[in-house]
């Protein structure tokens, strides 16, 4: 006698816990073996190509904050660049420091999620408060710094909206002491737990030339085992003056690029992170921020495409300007965008429970995938 | 690592039957200007050529380039007519670091580029994309449906810059 | 026993049959429930850094009360494509099995529901129950997570009840009996009379036992904690992805029988353990009824005594959860199949032979 049996298609999401918003993944499963992924998007799409060319320069800054919203500085220090070059403007090495020092807070504030909603998301809640209770202090020093916790529209086009509290430094250095014994805990607690190894182990590999093929860039691209950061390999504002090192997966649990490696690649990068903000924050020159910002903003007929390293990859804004003052066509290429299409390649063969490991390795923020 | 001008000559020096524009007129950013048909063979071949090795597709941006003539109607209203859109192709090479801007020209009125994801994963979703807001068909694309708009959006491709907001969407009312 | 007393109370059999079936849910588990939902979010919140409930009653003590107005407040939802019959019995069943274990748990010499010479028997038994209801309320939500919930849940506690059983078979072997009130009154006396440290009888075969018991021990805490669906093993909810298992589409207080169920569970798991390794109700250190010349003192010790031990393990399996992650179902089943049970079986044999001398 044969048992017939048939596909089932299980809806995961857009309302589910662990997918990070909004985002819908159908699987079509054999018993809880997965057999396909088809991401569906757009639950937040609000239009940000569209509003960029109805509005100025200016005032695309605070769009871009409300794509990838727990790095919302990083966001902006993409567009501005991208400006700044099509303007023709150099600005004031202070700012150029201070820019620096946002985005690498920014991208241990971005981390901390990340690596606290991976492990919420394989079962462990503590970390996830623990990365949470870290990362209010970053938030914290955001909010002296401009008063904004989330969205800072800090970053301006030639200059910054305002200069650094007097007391950012102290208060910068005070994190920065605490914050490392508090990863050595989290360690601890979860990277190097033995279930949490077995179950991101081996699971979801990516070969490098699969990663490369897909453009996969940032911390994933990273884990797959090629050292490839936008802020050495393209540099950009004053990156080339830090020493740091850009951590790779090194299959140290399993495979190189499986899930864990995806995970530990982040928590370094946040260890790198200290480093340049530290180096940076002990140089700082004086200066203005705000004399370079230009009075009027009309950049000359042309195009460019900016990239910086976000902590989700590449992001890159391709800004045309047909010599008005607001641009022609914004295109970005969000990060999470690119690597989500993966989902597919990774997941298959493996099991329900593991789509959420790897989802969660990914990395996504679907306000910068729907944009 | 080869310069912009290195690459453009040995892509002409290999496609001679192929129409290649090189433009570095205009201003940053160097580009080709490549036919529409013939992208995705170009595209395999700097891929696979070993001196060239463009391994990774950064970026693929389509813009209408809103350059059609102006005709007005009786009531005064202005449309536009004819026209072009565009497609930019942003390549890398990760191995030797070197990087290049392709563009593809199209009809406005009847948008149609053969599809490079046979060439490069990547592009998938953003040629999805470039279809979804632009309505640019991409031949021989393995799944080109909307990807950001609803599956059932049937007012047009909205970063067109002749787009108008539909009326109503599902009984609900839509510049509210 | 208590029912006698209530015979002799009343004169009315069915009477006071269902005053002592209810006893343990007014007297002990509702109570128990109140207090462990609260001690759960407190422990968490500790554990996270923060404080958990603080604003309803002084440092929250009346927050589950409060919860539990809301859920009797609640809509009870039937979708319309639920199976109506078996999606309102699941719950009562998933209740009615964790709480009829109750009816032979030794809170102290006298409050026991019944005494039967199979109690440890009984327990594994009728706690089947459970696995029915769990099934029945994945299949009749008719929702593809529930039932995958539910699927895991039943794979998951039929798996573990075999190294359950087997550790349970070590004691029963050992002392030749199921009766859990002869269990307790056999480790009497001081706290190395428990079967933990190998049992009353002072030998030099208590000396080998020792290892073996810890063993034993061990292994059942971790296949209980599977079998109440406790993290590392809370796959059937793993609420991060199959949103919460069997009782997503359940509201109100069918979801709230399913809550009491999972709590009295977590207690009847614990006791089982009490019961077989540390001693029952027996005080660890004599009682203070005894020295003071106040018999009736002494079952209010024990009674104290049962519930503290209870408890104890009930927040070590909060603690486990609030710190460790989620296995997968495939490891949750590799853990139980290829290593607890050989484990589990080695373990009896060697107990086996050094019980020979």
């Amino acid at each position: 006698m044969s048992i017939r049996t048939e596909e089932m298609v299980l809806n995961m999401g857009p309302q589910h816990p662990s997918t990070h918003g909004v985002l819908r993944l159908e699987l079509t499963l054999d018993g809880e073996i997965i057999i396909k992924v088809v991401p569906h998007i757009g639950y937040l799409h609000r239009c940000f190509e569209k509003h960029c060319e109805v509005i100025t320069y200016p005032q695309v800054i605070p769009y871009t904050d409300r794509m990838d919203y727990l790095a919302a500085m990083g966001n902006e220090f993409g567009y501005v660049i991208g400006v700044e070059k099509l303007l023709g403007i150099q600005v004031p090495e202070r700012v150029e420091y201070i820019r620096v020092i946002m985005a690498e807070l920014q991208r241990i504030a971005s981390h901390l999620i990340a690596i606290g909603t991976y492990g919420a998301d394989i079962g462990a809640v503590t970390p996830f408060l623990y990365c949470f209770r870290d990362r209010e202090k970053i938030l914290s020093l955001f909010e002296i710094t401009c008063g904004a916790r989330l969205l800072y529209n800090y970053i301006w086009i030639g200059g910054l909206s305002h200069d650094l509290h007097p007391d950012f430094i102290r208060l910068t250095k005070e994190f920065i002491k605490e914050f490392k014994s508090n990863l050595r805990e989290l360690n601890n607690l979860l990277t190097y737990n033995r279930i949490f190894i077995d179950r991101t182990a081996n699971v979801g590999i990516l070969p490098l030339e699969t990663a490369i093929n897909f453009g996969i860039t940032g911390p994933m691209l990273r884990a797959s085992g090629l050292k490839w950061d936008l802020r050495r390999d393209d540099t950009y504002s004053v990156y080339n003056k830090f020493d740091f090192d850009i951590p790779v997966g090194e299959g140290k649990m399993g495979t190189v690029g499986d899930s864990w490696d995806r995970y530990y690649v982040r928590v370094l990068e946040i260890e790198e992170s200290l480093k340049i903000i530290k180096q940076a924050i002990n140089s700082i020159p004086d200066g203005d921020v705000t004399s370079a910002i230009p009075k009027k903003i009309k950049p000359p007929v042309g195009h460019i495409y900016s990239r910086v390293e976000n902590p989700r990859g590449e992001l890159g804004y391709f800004i045309i300007s047909d010599g008005s003052t607001s641009p022609f066509r914004v295109k970005v290429r969000a990060p999470s965008f690119v690597n989500l299409q993966i989902m597919d390649e990774l997941c298959r063969g493996h099991l329900v429970a593991d789509v959420i490991a790897i989802l969660g390795s990914v990395d996504i923020v679907l306000g910068e995938v729907d944009r | 690592m080869k310069s912009f001008e290195e690459i453009a000559e040995i892509i002409r020096t290999n496609f001679s039957d192929i129409q290649i524009e090189i433009k570095s007129v205009v201003k940053f950013e160097p580009f080709l200007v490549i036919s529409s048909d013939k992208i995705d063979k170009i595209c395999l071949y700097l891929r696979d050529y070993p001196e060239l090795c463009f391994d990774s597709l950064v970026n693929l941006s389509a813009v209408d380039d809103f350059n059609g003539t102006k005709v007005k109607d009786e009531q005064g209203n202005e449309t536009m007519t004819g026209g072009t859109m565009s497609v930019y192709y942003h390549l890398e090479s990760i191995k030797f670091r070197h990087k290049i801007l392709l563009k593809v020209i199209t009809d406005k009125d009847n948008p149609n580029i053969n599809s490079v994801v046979s060439v490069w994963n990547s592009a998938n979703w953003h040629e999805r994309e470039a279809f979804d807001l632009f309505g640019i068909t991409f031949n021989n694309h393995p799944d080109l449906r909307r990807i950001l708009m609803p599956y059932d959006w049937e007012f047009g491709h909205p970063l067109k810059k002749d787009y108008q907001n539909p009326e109503f969407y599902q009984g609900m009312k839509i510049p509210y | 026993m208590i029912y006698e007393f209530f015979y002799n109370l009343t004169g009315n059999s069915i009477l006071s049959g269902s005053i002592v079936a209810l006893l343990p849910l007014f007297a002990f588990l509702l109570p128990f429930v109140l207090f462990a939902i609260l001690l759960e979010r407190k422990v968490a919140g500790h554990m996270q850094d923060r404080l958990g409930p603080m604003r309803v009653g002084y440092h929250g003590i009346l927050q589950t009360i409060s919860d539990i107005i809301k859920l009797i407040q609640k809509e009870d939802i039937i979708a319309r494509d639920n199976d109506k019959l078996f999606f309102n019995i699941a719950p009562v069943l998933t209740f009615t099995g964790s709480y009829a274990a109750f009816a032979v748990i030794p809170f102290s010499s006298i409050f026991l529901g019944v005494k039967i010479d199979l109690g440890i028997f009984y327990i594994i038994a009728v706690t089947g129950l459970v696995v029915a209801g769990i099934l029945m309320a994945g299949w009749a939500s008719n929702n593809k997570y529930s039932l995958l919930g539910a699927m895991r849940s039943v794979a998951q506690i039929i798996s573990y009840e075999i190294p359950t059983i087997l550790v349970v078979l070590t004691i029963v072997m050992l002392t030749g009996t199921m009766s859990l009130i002869e269990l307790s009154e056999n480790q009497i006396g001081y706290f190395w009379n428990w079967y933990i440290l190998g049992g009353p009888e002072m030998s030099l075969q208590k000396l080998f036992l020792i290892p073996f018991m810890l063993i034993s021990f061990i292994i059942i805490y971790i296949s209980t904690l599977a079998e109440v669906n406790r993290t590392p093993f809370d796959i059937p909810e793993a609420e991060s992805e199959l949103v919460s298992g069997y009782h997503t589409e359940y509201s109100g207080m069918k979801f709230a029988m399913f809550f009491l169920a999972e709590y009295a569970n977590k207690f009847a798991v614990s006791a089982i353990i009490v019961v077989l390794f540390f001693g029952g109700y027996q005080s660890p250190f004599g009682y203070l009824g005894n020295s003071l010349g106040m018999t009736w003192l002494v079952p209010i010790e024990q009674f104290f005594w049962f519930i503290s031990k209870g408890i104890f393990f009930v927040f070590i399996q909060m603690w486990l959860r609030w710190t460790l992650p989620r296995l997968r179902v495939d490891q949750l089943m590799a853990v139980s199949w290829k290593y607890l049970i050989p484990i589990a079986f080695v373990n009896l044999l060697i107990i086996g032979v050094i019980s020979l001398f």
